[in-house]
């Protein structure tokens, strides 16, 4: 049986992980590579590191990150925040990375997510979609939730499948930071409509979040950052918490 | 020496960094020479299956193989490429494995099958001191069928063969290098087999 997947994000600032809401107070909570092997050995099954670095300069010290993590870890590790073009992309696959995630740039120009799959595979290009719900829709939006589109979460999410995604990540702006737990009935219902992985992000603050998503079977993966960086929750304990509850768990 | 055939296949950093933590000595090549002249021969492979074959038989290694009497191990597309013919782009492989290579199939399945998923009936020295059921890491559309060469299972929808050998030739359909430790164990074991 395919195990469910645990998955700490971290945001990379200028070569440090930081940890905001919003992108407002950034609060530096260690070195991304440590912080990554040491997730990797309390039983994470992959990572997301996300370069949140607004200059050209924290953009090459991500790159750099990016080579010294393949290095180091031997689990699998996604990179995403502000990949705009198949250079971009590129570069990362060839600094190690084993996906990429697009996020706002598949919304400006959707051919990057045809072409990324078509040159390098499904299983190298997640797309990241976050949305809020608006009068009963989900509404994608973009740039950190800043942007609104015309784009509605279920269409644009089979949209991205068609074009080659091999898996979505995503976020409930909602649930984000609200550690009330995962966006379950849109994520279920995501889940249904699309026959790729979907990752869940947004929303966890306990144990219990995990459970509920996981028995519902609302994702494939759960995301979560805050909660693993603040040792709110140990990685190890969740997921024995969670095969005890037979949910089918890699220990 | 540990060749590892390069035939422009997709990125090798992590079978590269994986082999370097475990401590084994590589050399990337795609020279027959130097393949038949080494100790034990990886085979990666990232991409799709027909491609990869031209890849393969644009450098002529089609021819070299199959010739190979050192230990080989495929990983991935790498194993499906020594199965005799892969669903993927309709191609004709190696055929060292007598196994077709299918799409995965079954109810409700999400393809890619991708994460970590057990490996069971194991019969082979790569898994020695790795026990049953252990999880390993996948990412992956199709997978050859099961036969008398099968030398591990997964169940993905339908059962298919996550481990294959034949004599001197071995391979996994999971990543061992990104396996977290059993990985390491798994590549470990490959490359103390002495045929």
């Amino acid at each position: 049986m395919l195990a469910k997947r645990i998955i700490p994000c971290l945001d990379v600032k200028d070569g440090k992980t930081v940890k905001g809401v919003n992108f407002l107070g950034l609060k530096e909570v260690g070195n991304p590579v440590e912080m990554g092997v040491r997730y990797a050995l309390e039983g994470a099954d992959e990572l997301v590191y996300l370069d949140v670095s607004a200059t050209i300069e924290g953009r090459e010290t991500f790159l750099r990150m990016v080579s010294s993590v393949a290095k180091n870890l031997n689990i699998p590790f996604t990179v995403g925040g502000g990949i705009s073009s198949m250079e971009g992309a590129s570069a990362l696959l060839m600094a190690g990375a084993d996906k990429v995630s697009v996020n706002s740039a598949a919304v400006k120009d959707p051919a990057l997510v045809y072409n990324l799959a078509k040159r390098y595979g499904s299983q190298f290009v997640v797309v990241a979609i976050d949305a809020r719900l608006k009068d009963g829709k989900w509404v994608v939006v973009t740039h950190s939730g800043n942007r609104e589109t015309d784009l509605e979460l279920f269409t644009w999410a089979k949209e991205v499948e068609d074009l080659g995604a091999g898996e979505i990540l995503f976020t409930s702006m909602d649930h984000d930071g609200t550690k009330q737990g995962y966006a379950c009935d849109a994520l279920k219902r995501l889940s249904e409509s699309i026959s790729i992985p979907l990752i869940a992000s947004g929303g966890a603050g306990k144990r219990e979040h995990f459970k509920e998503l996981f028995v519902n079977n609302c994702a494939e993966g759960a995301l979560a950052s805050s909660v693993f960086h603040y040792g709110e929750i140990n990685i190890s304990d969740l997921k024995k918490f969670l095969k005890s509850n037979n949910i089918e768990i890699r220990l | 020496m540990t060749a590892i055939i390069d035939y422009n296949t997709g990125n090798l950093f992590s079978l590269i960094a994986s082999l370097e933590r475990v401590g084994v000595d590589y050399k990337l090549t795609s020279d027959s020479e130097e393949i038949l002249s080494s100790d034990s021969v990886i085979l990666p492979g990232v991409g799709e299956a027909s491609n990869a074959m031209s890849e393969l038989r644009k450098r002529g290694l089609d021819k070299v193989i199959p010739l190979i009497k050192a230990p080989v191990l495929g990983i991935c597309i790498g194993m499906q490429l020594m199965c005799s013919s892969s669903e993927e782009g309709d191609a004709e492989c190696l055929n060292i494995f007598p196994n077709k290579v299918i799409k995965l199939r079954g109810k409700g399945i999400k393809i890619p099958h991708m994460g970590w998923n057990s490996v069971a009936n194991t019969r082979s020295p790569l898994f020695t001191g790795i026990e049953e059921r252990a999880y390993f890491y996948f990412v992956h559309s199709f997978a050859p069928v099961c036969n008398e060469f099968t030398a591990a299972t997964t169940e993905y929808g339908d059962i298919f063969s996550s481990a294959l050998s034949k004599n001197n030739f071995y391979g996994t359909q999971f990543h061992p290098e990104k396996s977290g430790e059993t990985g390491e164990i798994l590549l470990r074991n490959f490359i103390k087999i002495k045929d």
